[in-house]
């Protein structure tokens, strides 16, 4: 192994890149991160929205780009490629080639003069083609960083010397016509690589017309139309005459899942994608006709299935099992499709606007670049890994995430980023960082008048939809000590949060409220922004104006506008009475407690301990191993009983691994950094205590148990575990037998679980192989509601079906039955009936044996971890993550983190991945030795004590006590947690909380007009 | 004719449960009366007693309170608090000549959208029948 490195390599700032280059950062790592394009950011601002929570996509992407930006340990090389890389792991020396910008970042101030004066129009990439933009440009509005850049290859002067307009009207002379490519040689310990995937062009598709018939969109071109900062600002028309579409079409699966063009894989995201677009297109035209013709719909992310189910029940989505064959257009411009029913019937049907579904594929330049890193690729182009090591490239030190190996959705994206961080820690020095101390520069406002600035978000038309933004920033602008007051396009956006700084300065405000989203995924944001030009971060108030105004009253603008004057001027009210705070330390102690020793567990552990941290495993069962014990068969022909063997000695040999079997938890108090653990042996009920500063949770889940199919009551209806069994020791009851039966979804996807169990098509298809190694002749049938083999395991379905398996379609209204042919003898055989769509008949089997392939239970004792940890659970009892799509391992309560099947039914790849991802988000607290605890504490007026000591009592913390001497309360800052529990307790009006005290409350109702 | 009665009734949420669920119900584009106005605090065991007495004062006609489910509590024992005040407190409301109806108490979860609308919409109904609050004519102070 090479020498240890502080400096890490990050290639692509997709969301991926932008992740693992944060995650890095956080543990004191220098970071550069490289991007071809002009800007960060990557696919994700390209979206209008994301399901299955339909968050604006920009708007949870923005905080992340600008923390990226900010972020003292990352350097952003944009429009930069990597050139070589040369050396070994934890010593790689890497040639970095900044392209030419001719323009000077340092100078250019991002006005758009130049845009606006540039002659030449070439097509805008961003926006899919549908709009132009200039040759001196951003590639979009909340562009990261935010100056322009020339295009080298349709610059008029640039080309043929003539023009120079930009270089006129650039007030700040940053036009550089001479500026060149710049060489960067980096070392680094490690490379992470993120360079993302291309979406697939149907050109080559000539029987759906794209591009000869107008009316025919792919789903990418889709979403600009959808998005408010589109080319259509949000209202959808088509493009023949410009009329909204009063029906749609989806064709599913256009570059994916399709042998004929080598993309025998299926794109993962589409069907989801598809789902969203529908329901968003109801939203934007409510008559709307929408059907989505489809194979399989693929929904088996978490929550994903409900987000289906809602777009049937409330949006009245069509879902039509075909495949479209053709598509011609008639003279309106309206398109008829012809399709094939599952039945081989041919229909017709005419629609006024098709979107084509396009599959994800690899990026153009794969195999160059392959080559010169010297990685390896699969058949499809996408980066190889393997089954156990789904982060690893073919070159040690060389870690992959996001799409470039394999197609994902962005929570896939950012685990598979923190994971990849994960694994490159251990070429990496990863030291304990000290704090830095805040506020040094900060304005004293204390005795000074409120000077409080406004600033009131359209959010493209998230917010501007349905809010009279204009009106509310003109209300604001009258309230009192309201200095400045603006409405802006996109508050988050880097350039108005120079804008807000500059604002600041010019106006001298002292106070700061936007009226935008909410201040969960804002507020951080917005509070940086005001410290970087020396307020202190708790003069800003916001008012959430979107999720609870334009959102939530939708079809009221005119009641929402004026609910939007009540929270501003309500949050005018509280900034009026904000007062600066400080943010004390909070001492972060090492070591990770991992509830579980599954293979998650397992995992997390050893990826914790590789940056030299302690770790304490424990586990409920004697054996380490989870449900892994059970898995005996990969498809891709790996050996999940040596992984976990491998697993196991590397947790018995690590010295600084402990494993507690056949233990529990009694007890968990504490907070980030300080977490005490008591855990007790069940057998000797010997009583340990740990002290550890983060808490990993990896459960795991259970094997639904059924009462459904004459389980139980047959000896030849069994669940997949247990046919996994039969599989491995070559031994099945009853001898002989001819026909097995595979029923999916037994449990999952229907009312109590409502949500898909992931795993269980490729588990039954991959049984269904082995079962064809061992016994050719037998005959498999497999009833099923959809077959869910995402991204490459589509590759085992077709095995299966070319090896002449069945499969039937059944719905949840007409499912299997199962029958014992003597009733009174639990050995005889079965007849399973089912109806067939594709021969339009009921079909019976005479069956000798019939699989389950059973749901994944959430754990019971879930919810009493759940309680101890005080995270939630969803409604299926699975441990429920801060925000689905960008803290996917992490709870809103810090130092607590998850992964596994505790999270949701999730392949071993997936776990693996998911663990690591948890070990590294864990890695950011633990690689400090502390961080900086909130400012909102409870503080004490002693002159109003009367040392009653109620509010000791109340305390949960135990962080206020009565001082002996003085017989009055003290309180210690660092247990405090702000609850104010202890404020409303206090009869004396002697205690308060800081940023939420009596009269910052009262001020609020004061403001509130009841009457 | 009579002016519509439209019930202004201030909310007092936890940041950790039922804010996060009146965002999701937001995000769900689940819709709600404009009746409800949301006041943010860390814990439901903030809500000083004083506050949902001044809110009837200044003429809300219905006070919500949402907080985290028992046991669910982000500072553990918080909501517990809330419990045993809010008992008190409705006790308290009918001495000084206040309809206790107009005061409710919801746990209401982080991924609770659903129900966070459906508190809304039920209490917003629920204060329209009862008409508008004359508490400033008839509190006895």
């Amino acid at each position: 192994m090479g020498k240890k490195n502080k400096s890490v390599l990050v290639v692509g700032a997709g969301i991926a890149g932008i992740q693992a280059s944060l995650d890095l950062a956080e543990m004191g790592l220098n970071v550069h991160l490289v991007e071809e394009s002009p800007t960060i950011g990557g696919r994700m601002p390209q979206l209008d929205k994301t399901f299955p929570t339909n968050d604006c996509s920009m708007c949870i992407l923005s905080p992340k780009m600008s923390e990226c930006a900010r972020h003292p340990n990352i350097t952003v090389h944009t429009m930069a490629n990597i050139d070589s890389i040369e050396g070994d792991p934890g010593n790689f020396n890497c040639k970095i080639i900044e392209k030419a910008k001719f323009v000077d970042p340092d100078k250019c101030v991002a006005c758009g003069l130049c845009e606006e004066k540039c002659p030449v129009k070439i097509d805008d990439e961003f926006d899919m083609k549908l709009r132009k933009r200039k040759a001196i440009s951003r590639y979009f509005l909340q562009s990261i960083p935010s100056e322009y850049t020339i295009d080298q290859e349709h610059c008029l002067y640039l080309t043929k010397g003539v023009c120079k307009i930009c270089e006129k009207v650039c007030e700040a002379n940053a036009i550089k016509y001479d500026d060149v490519d710049k060489e960067i040689e980096l070392n680094v310990g490690a490379v992470i690589m993120a360079t993302g995937i291309d979406a697939f062009n149907p050109i080559g598709f000539g029987h759906f017309g794209y591009k000869r018939f107008k009316n025919v969109v792919t789903s990418l071109e889709y979403e600009r139309m959808l998005s408010a900062s589109g080319p259509l600002g949000g209202h959808v028309v088509r493009a023949s005459d410009k009329k909204e579409p009063k029906s749609l079409a989806f064709i599913q699966c256009v570059g994916s899942r399709d042998d004929s063009i080598d993309k025998n894989y299926c794109s993962s995201a589409c069907c989801m994608f598809a789902i969203k677009q529908s329901i968003i297109s109801k939203e934007h035209i409510k008559d709307m006709d929408i059907s989505i013709f489809n194979m399989d719909i693929r929904a088996f992310g978490k929550d994903f299935d409900k987000y289906y189910e809602k777009s049937k029940s409330t949006y009245d989505v069509q879902y039509i099992r075909s495949k479209v064959s053709d598509i011609s257009e008639l003279s309106n411009g309206n398109l008829r499709l012809k399709y094939v029913l599952e039945n081989g019937e041919i229909r017709f049907k005419e629609f006024e606007m098709v979107v084509l579904s396009i599959g994800l594929e690899a990026r153009k330049n794969m195999q160059d670049f392959a080559a010169k890193m010297d990685i390896k690729l699969n058949k499809y182009n996408f980066c190889r890994s393997d089954g156990f090591a789904p982060l690893q490239t073919s070159r040690e030190g060389i870690y992959v995430c996001g799409g470039m190996n394999g197609p994902k959705d962005i929570p896939e994206s950012v685990v598979a980023a923190s994971g990849a961080v994960a694994n490159s820690v251990k070429f990496l020095e990863v030291e304990r960082q000290d704090i830095k101390e805040e506020g040094t520069n900060e304005k004293n406002v204390i005795g000074d008048r409120p000077r409080i600035g406004t600033f009131v978000c359209h959010c493209g038309i998230n917010i501007a939809g349905v809010v009279d933004v204009k009106n509310v920033a003109e209300y604001a602008a009258n309230l009192p000590n309201v200095e400045h007051s603006e409405d802006v396009m996109y508050a988050c956006s880097q350039d108005f949060l120079d804008l807000i700084k500059d604002r600041i300065k010019e106006h001298d405000l002292n106070r700061v409220v936007v009226a935008a989203c909410t201040p969960r995924t804002h507020e951080p944001l917005f509070r940086e922004t005001i410290a970087e030009v020396g307020l202190n971060p708790y003069l800003f108030e916001m008012a959430n104006i979107r999720d609870q105004c334009s959102w939530a009253h939708m079809n009221e603008p005119e009641k929402a506008t004026e609910k939007s004057k009540d929270l501003v001027e309500m949050g005018v009210a509280k900034a009026r009475d904000l007062s600066p705070l400080k943010r004390l330390p909070i001492d972060i102690g090492p070591g990770a407690l991992v509830i579980g020793a599954g293979l998650s567990g397992m995992t997390a552990a050893l990826a914790v301990a590789a940056a030299g941290q302690k770790v304490y495993i424990v586990e409920q069962e004697k054996k380490s191993g989870g449900n892994l014990r059970k898995i005996f068969f990969q498809p891709d022909g790996k050996d999940p009983q040596k992984l976990l063997q491998d697993t196991i000695k590397k947790i018995e040999e690590h010295e600084n691994i402990h494993l507690f079997t056949n233990t529990v938890i009694d007890k968990i108090i504490g907070y980030v950094g300080n977490f005490n653990t008591s855990i007790q042996n069940l057998e000797t009920k010997e009583c340990t205590n740990i002290s550890h500063g983060a808490v990993i949770v990896a459960t795991g889940a259970n094997e639904h148990k059924t009462k459904e199919y004459q389980y139980g009551k047959s000896t030849r209806v069994v669940t997949q575990v247990e046919f996994e069994q039969m599989l491995l020791n070559k031994d099945f009851p009853h001898g002989k037998f001819k026909n097995v039966v595979m029923i999916q979804c037994v449990g999952s996807r229907e009312e109590g679980r409502m949500y898909c169990s992931r795993v269980c098509c490729t588990k039954a298809i991959k049984n269904g192989l082995e079962l064809k190694k061992i016994r050719q002749n037998v005959n498999i049938f497999i009833c099923h509601r959809d077959i869910r083999t995402y991204g490459f395991r589509e590759q085992y379905y077709t095995d299966l079906r070319d090896k002449g398996s069945v499969f039937i379609r059944y719905s949840p209204e007409n499912k299997p039955k199962v029958e014992l042919l003597d009733s009174t003898d639990p050995d005889s055989k079965l007849n399973v009936s089912a109806f067939d769509p594709i021969l339009d008949r009921e079909i019976i089997i005479d069956a000798d044996l019939v699989v389950l392939s059973t749901a994944i239970d959430a754990l019971e004792e879930n919810d009493i971890l759940a309680k101890m940890l005080k995270v939630p659970l969803n409604a299926d009892g699975m441990f429920l993550e801060a925000h689905v799509k960008l803290r996917p391992v992490d709870f809103a309560t810090e130092g607590v983190f998850v992964c596994g099947l505790a999270h949701g039914p999730k392949d071993i790849d997936e776990s693996i991945a998911q663990s690591k991802a948890a070990a590294s988000r864990a890695l950011t607290f633990l690689s400090k030795k502390a961080i900086l605890a909130e400012g909102t504490i409870t503080e004490v007026d002693i002159s109003k004590c009367s040392g009653c000591a109620y509010c000791v009592d109340v305390c949960a913390y135990s962080a206020l006590e009565i001082d002996p001497e003085k017989e009055v309360v003290v309180v210690n800052d660092a247990l405090c947690k702000g609850c104010g529990a202890c404020v409303a307790s206090c009869r004396c009006g002697a205690l308060d909380l800081r940023g939420f005290s009596n009269r910052q409350l009262h001020s609020v109702f004061d403001a509130l007009e009841l009457t | 004719m009579e002016k519509e009665f439209i019930p202004r009734i201030t909310s007092f949420v936890c940041k950790w449960c039922t804010y996060t669920g009146a965002d999701l119900a937001g995000t769900s584009r689940l819709q709600y009366p404009t009746s409800i106005i949301l006041l943010k605090v860390l814990c439901s065991s903030r809500i000083d007693p004083v506050f949902l007495i001044k809110s009837y004062l200044k003429g809300a006609d219905g006070v919500l309170i949402g907080g985290c489910h028992p046991g669910d509590c982000h500072y553990e024992t918080g909501n517990y608090h809330t419990r045993r005040r809010f008992k008190i407190l409705t006790e308290i409301f009918s001495t000084l000549g206040l309809p206790k109806e107009r005061l409710r108490l919801s746990w209401i979860s982080a991924s609770e959208g659903p129900k966070f609308a459906q508190v809304s919409n039920e209490f917003t109904d629920k204060i329209e029948n009862l008409g508008p609050n004359n508490a400033r004519e008839n509190m006895f102070l």
